[in-house]
C-alpha cells in the first residue's frame, strides 16, 4: 500500500515517527544520498495518509483502498 | 491597436491641440500607446503623472495604483506587465534610486514597462523643484550585474509626447525596460502640443506554439532572432520566471557558466545589435561645421540657442543633439567626429555622456557642464569654443 | 461512511502528477525541513477547491520559501527579496480574474518586505498569503530573523537574540487581513483546511506555517535532530481555543506555562470588500 521513492527519500524517518500504526521502519537499502529510505511492514497501514502528508519530500504515496475489503472494514479504515 | 479604444483615450484627452506641460505630455503619450496600467509613488517633479494618470486611466478602463512606496511601485508595473498588461511608473532620481532592484529583475525577466524619470538636481534629495539631468549613467548602469538599456531623451513637449509612445513600443518589442528621461523644467514647463490622429503601436510577440512546445525565454536564444515570445499569465503556457540565472526554460540554473553568459549576452545583444536602427540624433548645421555641439535633452534647448548665436557670429559651429541615449550612438558620433575638430558636449551633470562621447570620438572633445538648477546660456556653452 | 468521501477524493500520487514540475523534483529543500509538507498542503487544497491552473499564479520573493512555486506546474514570479506582494498586487489589480497565492517566509515578508506587507493587508487584495515561519534566514546560513525568539541563537545573534520579534499573524489582523489562521506543518488537515478557507475568502487571506528549520535553527538551538525539533513545535503549541479557556479558567501554574506557548489556529474571519472589488466599482461609475 505505501509507496516508496526512494530516490526523493532524504532520510528524515518523520514518516516511521508520525505512523501510528508503526507500519513503517528503515530499510536495509541505501539510496544515492547514503540513507535508507523507509519500507512498509506487512498488513499494518490502515491507509490513514499520514505519511504520505507529513513526508517533506513527496517520496511517500499511499495507494488506493484495496477494493477486496468488505464495507464494514473500508468505513473503519476511513475513520481513523 | 484597436481604434475604437484609440477613439476613447482621444475623447479622455480632449481637444486637439492643448498647451500642456511635459508630465501631461508623459501621460497623452502613455495612453496613446495604450498604456493601462499605471504603478507609482509620488515625487516631486513626477508626482503630475500619477495625478493625471489617476484621472485618466480610469476613465478608459485602466488601473492606477498609488503603491507603498518606488520599490513597490516598479514591482507592481512588472506583475501587471507579466498579465500582459502595458505598464508604466514615473519618478524622479531618488525614486528612480529605489526602483534599480526591481529595473534590473525586469531586465533579467525580460519584462516590458516604461519608466519615465523626471530628473532633478542630486545626489540624495538634492533640489527637489530644479532640473537636472544627473540621472543618464544610473539609466544605463543603475542596477547590479549586466544589461542593456533603452533611454530615449525628449526636449520639448511634444517629443515627451511622442518619446513615450515611442517607448512603449520599444518595450514591446524588444522586451526590456525603457526610460524617457526627461528633466523637472521638462516636466513642468507648458508647450503647445498636437495630439496626432493616428498612432503606431506594437505589441509583444505571443507564442504561436502549444504549451507543450513553448520554450518561454529560448525561442531564438541561438539565433538571430534574440526576443523570445512572451507567454501573458493566465493563457495557460505555466511560465516560471525567475530572477535567478535561468535556461532556455525559466527554470534556474544558477551554477552553470554557459547559461549565464549565453542568458546576459543575449539580452544585451538584442538590443544592441539594432544599435543602428535604434540611434536616433537631431541634426543642425553639421554640414560645414568645425565645432560640433553635441547635447541632450533640456540642455540641448541651450546648444540650440548657442548654435544661433555662434552662426550670426560667423562661427562654424554645428548642433547634434541626441535623442535616443542608450543604446549609444557609436557609429553616429565617431563618424561625425571625423569631419570636425572640437566637440563640446553640454550637459547638465558634471560630465557623464562626455566620456561616453570622449570614448568614440576621433577629435578633440570638451565638457560644458552645469549643475545646480539653471540651464546653461548659450555664451557659457560658447566659451568653450 | 460521510467521512470516505474526504480520503476517498485524490492520492498523493494524482496530486503529484498533475501538480509538480517533474524535472525540478526532488525539491532542494534540506532534509527535515517543513517545506515541502507545506508545498503539499497547499496543493491538496488547491486539489480540493478546484482551481483552474490556467488561471493560478504563485508568487514569491527571496529565500527558501519563496523556490516553492519553482516546483508547481502553473505561471509563477520568483521576485525581489520581500517584494512579492508589490507584484502580486500587479498581478491581481491588472487581471482579477487570475487566483493570486504568494508564498513567502518570515524574512522575506516581515523583515525586508514588513512594510508591503502591512500595506498589501491593508488594501485587502483577494490573495492568498502562505508565510512559512521558521524564525531564521535559513537560505543565507541561519542569521536572526524579525520572528527568531529572544534568547534564541543565530550566526548573527551568536550571543542570543536580544531583540523582541514580530508575531505574523498578530501583526497581519491588525493591519486588517480578513483571514488570518497558524498551523504548524505537523498538522496536515487544519492548514489545508486553512489555505482551502483562504482561497475561498474574498480578500487578503494570510496563513502563517510554523516550519522547522533544522539545518540553520535546529542545531544551533539545541535540537540537533530533527525528531527533537519537530516535537518541540508540538510542544510549544497550543489551540488558541484552549489557551483562551487556560487564561480563564486555568489555574495559576497552568497560566504560567502559557507564557511559552505559540498559539495555532485560525484567528480572525471578516467580510470585507477587496481592492480590486472596489476598483470594478469605481470603473462602473465612471463609464
Amino acid at each position: 500500500m505505501i509507496e516508496v521513492n526512494e530516490e526523493y527519500c532524504k532520510g528524515c524517518n518523520l514518516c516511521i515517527l508520525f505512523c501510528p500504526r508503526d507500519a513503517l521502519e528503515e530499510s536495509e537499502t541505501l539510496n544515492k544520498k547514503g540513507v535508507h529510505p523507509p519500507i512498509e511492514i506487512d498488513d499494518r497501514c490502515n491507509g490513514c495518509r499520514l505519511c504520505e502528508l507529513i513526508c517533506p519530500d513527496f517520496a511517500i504515496v499511499v495507494e488506493e483502498e484495496d477494493k477486496k475489503l468488505t464495507k464494514k472494514q473500508q468505513s473503519k479504515k476511513c475513520c481513523v | 491597436m484597436m481604434t475604437d479604444y484609440l477613439e476613447k483615450v482621444k475623447k479622455a484627452l480632449g481637444p486637439k491641440k492643448q498647451f500642456i506641460h511635459g508630465d501631461t505630455a508623459v501621460c497623452y503619450g502613455a495612453l496613446l500607446a495604450g498604456c493601462n496600467f499605471f504603478g507609482g509613488y509620488p515625487i516631486t517633479p513626477a508626482s503630475e503623472i500619477a495625478e493625471m494618470m489617476a484621472k485618466l486611466l480610469p476613465k478608459v478602463g485602466g488601473v492606477v495604483i498609488q503603491m507603498e512606496d518606488e520599490l513597490a511601485g516598479m514591482a507592481s508595473i512588472i506583475g501587471a506587465s507579466w498579465t500582459g498588461a502595458k505598464a508604466m511608473t514615473a519618478t524622479s532620481g531618488p525614486g528612480f534610486s529605489l526602483m534599480q532592484e526591481n529595473i534590473g529583475f525586469a531586465f533579467m525577466s525580460e519584462t516590458p514597462v516604461v519608466l519615465a524619470n523626471v530628473q532633478r538636481s542630486g545626489p540624495s534629495t538634492g533640489q527637489p523643484t530644479l532640473g537636472a539631468e544627473g540621472d543618464m549613467m544610473q539609466a544605463r548602469y543603475g542596477s547590479h550585474g549586466d544589461y542593456q538599456s533603452i533611454t530615449l531623451s525628449p526636449n520639448t513637449i511634444q517629443e515627451t509626447m511622442e518619446f513615450t509612445i515611442k517607448a512603449f513600443n520599444l518595450a514591446e518589442e524588444y522586451r526590456c525596460p525603457v526610460f524617457v528621461m526627461t528633466s523637472a523644467d521638462i516636466g513642468h514647463m507648458r508647450e503647445m502640443v498636437t495630439i496626432p490622429e493616428e498612432v503606431e503601436t506594437f505589441e509583444r510577440k505571443k507564442p504561436k506554439v502549444p504549451p507543450e512546445e513553448y520554450v518561454p525565454f529560448g525561442k531564438g536564444q541561438y539565433g538571430k532572432e534574440k526576443v523570445p515570445e512572451f507567454a501573458p499569465f493566465g493563457t495557460g503556457y505555466k511560465t516560471y520566471v525567475t530572477g535567478l540565472t535561468h535556461n532556455e526554460f525559466g527554470f534556474p540554473a544558477t551554477d552553470d557558466q554557459q547559461d549565464h553568459d549565453r542568458l546576459i549576452r543575449r539580452q544585451i545583444e538584442k538590443v544592441t545589435d539594432d544599435r543602428e536602427k535604434l540611434t536616433d540624433i537631431e541634426q543642425r548645421d553639421m554640414e560645414d561645421a568645425d565645432v560640433a555641439l553635441v547635447s541632450y535633452g533640456l540642455a540641448s534647448r541651450s546648444a540650440l540657442g548657442a548654435l544661433s548665436v555662434a552662426r550670426e557670429r560667423g562661427e562654424k559651429v554645428g548642433y547634434f543633439r541626441l535623442k535616443t541615449i542608450w543604446p549609444f550612438p557609436i557609429k553616429a558620433i565617431n563618424e561625425m567626429s571625423k569631419k570636425v575638430d572640437k566637440i563640446i558636449v553640454a550637459e547638465m551633470n558634471t560630465g557623464q555622456i562626455y566620456h561616453k562621447v570622449k570614448e568614440y570620438a576621433d577629435c578633440e572633445v570638451v565638457l560644458s557642464s552645469k549643475i545646480g538648477g539653471e540651464v546653461h546660456t548659450p555664451n557659457e556653452i560658447l566659451a568653450e569654443v | 461512511m460521510k467521512e470516505k468521501k474526504s480520503v476517498n477524493i485524490v492520492s498523493g500520487k494524482k496530486i503529484q502528477e498533475k501538480y509538480l514540475r517533474d524535472e525540478m523534483m526532488p525539491h532542494i529543500f534540506c532534509n527535515g525541513c517543513g517545506l515541502g509538507n507545506v508545498l503539499d498542503y497547499a496543493l491538496w487544497a488547491i486539489e480540493k477547491e478546484g482551481l483552474d491552473m490556467d488561471k493560478t499564479v504563485f508568487l514569491s520573493g527571496i529565500g527558501c520559501s519563496s523556490r516553492i512555486p519553482g516546483y508547481i506546474h502553473a505561471d509563477a514570479l520568483h521576485t525581489t527579496h520581500g517584494r512579492a506582494l508589490a507584484f502580486a498586487t500587479g498581478v491581481k489589480m491588472a487581471n482579477p480574474d487570475l487566483n493570486v497565492i504568494v508564498f513567502t517566509g518570515d524574512g522575506d515578508c516581515m523583515g525586508i518586505g514588513g512594510n508591503h506587507f502591512i500595506h498589501a493587508v491593508r488594501r485587502n487584495l483577494d490573495i492568498t498569503v502562505i508565510a512559512v515561519n521558521n524564525y531564521i534566514y535559513g537560505m543565507t546560513g541561519g542569521q536572526v530573523a524579525p520572528t527568531t525568539p529572544e534568547g534564541h541563537f543565530a550566526t548573527t545573534s551568536p550571543y542570543g537574540n536580544i531583540e523582541p520579534p514580530f508575531n505574523m499573524s498578530d501583526m497581519a489582523k491588525a493591519a486588517g487581513a480578513t483571514y488570518v489562521a497558524r498551523w504548524p506543518v505537523f498538522k496536515p488537515h487544519q492548514p489545508i483546511n486553512s489555505i482551502r478557507e483562504g482561497l475561498q475568502n474574498k480578500g487578503f487571506s494570510f496563513i502563517e506555517m510554523l516550519s522547522p528549520c533544522t539545518t540553520a535553527y535546529g542545531r544551533r538551538n539545541k535540537f540537533r535532530r530533527i525528531e527533537d525539533l519537530w516535537a518541540h513545535y508540538e510542544e510549544k503549541t497550543i489551540l488558541a481555543e484552549d489557551h483562551d479557556q487556560i487564561e480563564k479558567f486555568g489555574t495559576q501554574e497552568e497560566r504560567k506555562a502559557l507564557k511559552d506557548k505559540i498559539k495555532i489556529g485560525v484567528f480572525h474571519r471578516e467580510t470585507k470588500k477587496s481592492l480590486e472589488q472596489r476598483y470594478q466599482e469605481l470603473l462602473e461609475e465612471l463609464k
